[in-house]
């Protein structure tokens, strides 16, 4: 029986449960924080000692924990690239920009448990000598940010924050700044830049990796809420306990939110890849299935940049066995297992954990359209191909959702998506704008094809001229 | 008009590290580190290696004196680096080479660092079809105003689509309107709609000037240049945002719709309003100037010159310059003359002139060879001279507050005190003793200097050479037509010390000939000084005669100049 496993969300949704401190403490919050710290150093069998710090950067390491903010990077990795010797502080930033439509995760968390993400946060810093850090929180969760500005005053008026960390000697501060409304703040360097009080304009990398040249052109490391809550309960139950959840190199919990047409919209946490798509969709204890006589017609599996997968796909995908040997499986679409190497596998990704469930009711057309004006909106503009093509390919099924479509616009759509992934722009938000339009119109020609011919075959009818003389949609400036 | 080609490593000496890299099949070794828009040693990018490969990357946003910002995307290039085995051991080929993996993800090549081995692609088939992608988005929300655009001629976009373009779009929406002829400030017109958000006027405006002004606005396809609100853009460099703009979307006021620019002429010169000596190119046209540009000088003003100085062109083409021969008649009154009857009647006359009885005043703003003759002859009648300082205040980037353009030049010739004009006070009194009697003022008002008209009546001479009509003009006994620096050639010294030349850009007005000439023979009369043969000549003697211009040759100055072989302590 697929089951939820709340480890994150453990406390977060019981009767009672509040997010001040004194309740985190009664359930031992900051217990991870108090066993890290007292923590002895290592000797290892070269002779070289290992700092608590540098212990719990191994096992976080050692828990092959991934990110949980979209693209799914080892986190020990991440932690391991921080340029430490440039002689610069080191910073460190929570990501709780949460804006990928689908996604609801961290904002559970910042607003039931805020003190866990601190304890996560706390932990983070000291594993990494940071002594200041910020926690980015999106525009629109002001009741998040007072809650997070709460649990601040709180941390600090117990010494767990500001001057002397438990006694430790150990110095953090930890601010909440809060964005101005637009996604591209959470793609991580446009989120330093916005926090600089610039434009939120992603940053070129080379040279300006975050580890590197990040926040005030210092190492800084950016973490999703998710991954920074997951290192309080490695800091806790150690690396390879926590290794031990989920399956190997997918480790570990996830927080995945199902909205769209289930009858349980929600957001469930799981064991990374123990639960299948299909369990996620229809099982009583996630999605709950369709709506009576609804039949599945497509589903997003990590948020709406994720390709978007067909009813009925079926793929071909190595899979590791125990062993370590690699075989060749076939699977079903709502048999995939959850997790992150899969769903790549699968051409997909799972993204930021958000599972957008379509059933055959959907116009395809529409709903594609409605993602690409997000992305048009949003596309903060900086890089060629992402600013025009992502506002081009919105009027395009702008033109398709209004009577004004032509046969050809499945390929039209499709060359132009075609021109801006793949490391053409300068942050993945070329990917995440032209990726659903690549899908969509792949898997659906179909749909696009069929709108195209009616719209034609309609005008023609009315008498209106040949496809090439188009009555255009008016584009609101926004 | 933009300039700006990628900035090669130079090559350094040996000890420099180097490594080598493939561009397009072609090995070629480059430095580790070359300059960066600063000029201080960065890692060298692949756009650096192609320039040095002799290859040309297009690119927009790139510029080699701005910050990189990596955002039109036109420069992609695809490339691979050396394969690793487990071992992370370079793998081989069987025939012993290095077997290269090809990068799955193409790279920007203005901001990506070279590593040795690297091969650069940029004629594949991938290289191809991103170039053409990049000018296809660029071009569907353009106005495609061509044949009413400034910048037609000169604009990348035209360039590049020519090059690299498809032959037809295919956008069958509709395009975005933006902001059109917005009045960005006193010098600048901007067409949104034209503009493709390449950030350079913004960088350029920031980084370099430190006028953090420029701006986009609003998101997407919708971003729009603008300036800070409420704040005209007003700075004294604003239209060198118009040079860099790679479209039309700035263009300066002043030259707006006078001339398009495949009929102007080129001539290389310099600006003549301050002691900076920004180099630049003079457009013209049928011996009309329509516009100056900066010319790239790394030793004086890399790419930029400022407002002031380029809009100051105006003046050479004035309807009351002097065009003609004078001599004052001994009954009051001017007479018309010829050259040579006015130079033999100033010869005569001076040949007169007791020794200690003439002083000259003579114009920072003429060229060292005319300064070299007119010290010359100062020697040969023993006159008291100087020149005109003109203060101004200097800023923190290329004005200086000499705004004088030869400085140097007057000082080095010992005609000019130092400080400029310290000597005026003694030829003032010399006139107002009546110890001076002739009086020769090239290029000066001495009226404005204090010499009152009374004085000058008294004197027995007042040789004036001059271009444009002053008092001094008026009163002058012998007037000498001369030449704007645009109508002539010869060379300047700036406040550093670096001795640049400039070229003939259109012919001189009416009678009036370049002061040079008329001083060369002016000494061969009074000085027994040959024919030189042209200024070349005039300037390699000069260079023998003046010890701080040692080793100098006209030729040898080439386009950028060369500095003085002696410092030149500076003015206080
Ligand atoms: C366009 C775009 C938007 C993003 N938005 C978010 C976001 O809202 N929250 C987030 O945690 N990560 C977001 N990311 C991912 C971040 O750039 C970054 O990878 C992440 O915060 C790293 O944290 P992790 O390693 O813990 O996952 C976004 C990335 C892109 C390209
Ligand atoms: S890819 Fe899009 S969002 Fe990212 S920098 Fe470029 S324009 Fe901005
Ligand atoms: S106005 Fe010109 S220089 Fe400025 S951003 Fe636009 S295209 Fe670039
Ligand atoms: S800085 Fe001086 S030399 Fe340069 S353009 Fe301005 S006035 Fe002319
Ligand atoms: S020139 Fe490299 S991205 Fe513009």
């Amino acid at each position: 029986m697929p089951a939820e496993f709340r480890l994150i969300l453990k406390h977060a949704d019981e009767p009672g449960y509040t997010p001040d401190l004194e309740c985190y403490l009664r359930h031992d919050g900051y217990a991870a924080l108090k066993k890290a710290v007292a923590l002895a150093p290592k000797t290892l069998p070269d002779g070289k000692t290992l700092r608590p710090q540098e212990q719990l950067r191994q096992e976080v390491m050692n828990s092959g924990l991934r990110g949980r903010g979209g693209a799914g990077f080892s986190c020990g990795l991440k932690w391991s690239f921080v340029d430490r010797r440039s002689g610069k502080p080191v910073y460190l930033i929570c990501n709780a920009d949460e804006s990928e439509p689908g996604t609801f995760k961290d904002r559970q968390i910042i607003h039931k448990d805020p003190h866990q993400l601190l304890e996560g946060m706390i932990l983070s810093c000291w594993a990494n000598d940071v002594h200041l850090a910020y926690i980015y929180i999106r525009g629109e969760m002001p009741g998040g940010a007072r809650l997070l500005n709460q649990a601040l005053a709180e941390a600090r008026g117990a010494g767990l924050l500001g001057k002397n960390v438990l006694g430790t000697g150990y110095d953090l501060e930890i601010y909440v700044h809060r964005g101005a409304g637009a996604y591209i703040c959470g793609e991580e360097t446009g989120l330093i830049e916005s926090l600089e009080g610039r434009r939120a304009y992603p940053r070129i990398k080379p040279p300006y990796f975050p580890a590197v040249l990040g926040l005030y052109q210092c190492p800084t490391i950016v973490n999703n809420v998710e991954t920074l809550c997951a290192v309080k309960h490695i800091a806790l139950m150690g690396g390879a306990a926590y290794a031990k959840l989920g399956t190997p190199n997918n480790t570990g919990t996830r927080i995945v939110s199902i909205s769209g047409h289930v009858n349980r919209p929600g957001y469930y946490e799981v064991e990374v890849g123990r639960v299948t798509l299909g369990e996620l969709i229809l099982d009583p204890a996630f999605g709950g299935g369709l709506r009576p006589g609804r039949k599945l017609k497509a589903v997003i599996p990590g948020g709406s940049s994720a390709k978007v997968f067909k009813a009925g796909e079926r793929f071909k995908i190595k899979r590791k066995g125990a062993d370590g040997k690699e075989t060749l499986v076939e699977l079903d679409l709502l048999n995939l297992p959850y997790d992150f190497d899969t769903l790549i596998a699968a051409g997909s990704m799972s993204g930021s954990g958000a599972l957008i469930v379509m059933d055959d009711t959907t116009d395809i057309v529409a709903a594609l359209a409605n993602i690409a004006e997000f992305y048009a909106h949003e596309s903060c503009g900086q890089c060629t191909p992402c600013r025009e093509g992502s506002l081009w390919m919105a009027k395009a099924l702008r033109r398709l959702t209004s009577g004004q479509g032509r046969r050809e616009d499945a390929e039209y759509l499709a060359k132009i998506a075609d021109n801006i992934p793949g490391g053409r722009t300068i942050c993945a938000f070329g990917e995440a704008c032209s990726w659903p339009v690549q899908s969509f119109v792949a898997k659906f020609k179909e749909d696009f094809v069929a709108r195209g011919v009616a719209d034609e075959e309609r005008r023609a009818k009315a008498g209106a001229g040949p496809s090439t003389t188009l009555k255009l949609a008016a584009s609101p400036q926004s | 008009m933009s300039t700006s080609t990628a900035a090669p490593p130079k090559a350094g000496p040996p000890s420099v590290e180097s490594l080598t890299v493939k561009v397009d099949g072609r090995a070629i070794v480059v430095p580790k580190l070359s300059p960066d828009w600063q000029g201080k040693p960065a890692p060298t990018t692949m756009i650096q290696a192609c320039e040095a490969a002799g290859v040309t990357v297009p690119h927009y946003c790139y510029h080699p004196k701005l910050p990189v910002a990596g955002n039109c995307r036109m420069c992609l290039v695809e490339f691979g680096t050396p394969a690793l085995g487990p071992d992370r051991k370079p793998i081989l080929n069987p025939d012993g080479t290095l077997k290269i993996a090809k990068s799955p993800r193409p790279a920007i090549a203005c901001a990506t660092p070279v590593s040795p081995n690297m091969e650069i692609y940029t004629t594949t088939p991938g290289v191809k079809q991103m170039r053409e992608g990049v000018l296809e988005f660029l071009l569907i929300n353009h106005p495609l105003d061509c044949p009413i655009c400034d910048q037609a001629g000169e604009c990348k976009l035209q360039e590049y689509s020519v090059e690299y373009g498809q032959a037809a779009s295919r956008f069958a929406e509709q395009k975005v309107h933006k902001p059109k002829q917005v009045d960005l400030g006193p010098r600048l017109i901007l067409d949104d709609e034209r503009c493709i958000l390449c950030s350079r006027c913004i960088r350029f405006t920031r980084d370099i000037v430190g006028d953090d002004a420029l701006g986009f606005v609003n998101r997407g396809s919708y971003n729009t240049l603008t300036h800070y609100p409420g704040r005209p853009f007003d700075n004294n460099y604003t239209l060198n945002t118009a040079d860099i703009c790679p479209v039309g979307a700035l263009t300066s006021k002043d030259f707006r719709f006078q001339m398009r620019v495949w009929f102007l002429r080129e001539t290389p010169s310099l600006c003549t309003s301050c002691g900076t000596g920004c180099n630049l190119l003079i457009g013209s046209r049928e011996d009309r100037i329509y516009r100056y540009v900066p010319r790239e000088n790394e030793a004086v003003n890399g790419c930029w010159m400022c407002d002031a100085g380029r809009l100051n062109y105006g003046w050479v083409g004035r309807r009351d310059r002097l065009t003609e021969c004078r001599m004052r008649h001994p009954k009051g009154g001017w007479q018309v003359t010829n050259w040579p009857a006015l130079l033999a009647a100033v010869t005569e006359k001076l040949a007169q002139a007791a020794p200690g009885s003439v002083a000259l005043i003579a114009s920072a703003r003429q060229t060292n060879e005319e300064l070299y003759l007119l010290s010359r002859l100062a020697t040969r009648l023993g006159a008291l001279t100087d020149a005109v300082p003109r203060p101004g205040q200097a800023d923190h980037l290329l004005v200086c507050a000499d705004r004088n353009p030869n400085s140097t030049g007057a000082r080095v010739m010992g005609l000019a005190a130092t400080p400029l004009g310290a000597n005026l006070p003694r030829i003032l009194e010399g006139l107002r003793s009546g110890k001076v009697k002739t009086l020769v003022v090239f290029g000066e008002d001495v009226t404005a200097l204090g010499v009152e008209p009374a004085l000058l009546a008294r004197l027995d001479a007042v040789i004036v050479s001059d271009i444009l009509p002053s008092p001094t003009t008026e009163l002058a006994h012998y007037l000498l037509p001369g030449c704007a620096h645009a109508e002539k050639r010869g060379t300047f010294t700036n406040v550093k010390g670096r001795v640049q030349k400039f070229m003939k850009a259109v012919e001189p007005r009416g009678d009036a000939r370049p002061e040079w000439e008329t001083l060369t023979e002016l000494a061969r009369g009074l000085c027994g000084l040959g024919n030189f043969g042209g200024i070349e000549g005039l300037f390699n003697q000069m260079a023998l005669d003046i010890p701080a211009f040692e080793g100098l040759t006209w030729s040898k100055l080439g386009d950028g100049g060369a500095n003085l072989v002696l410092p030149i302590p500076p003015q206080p």
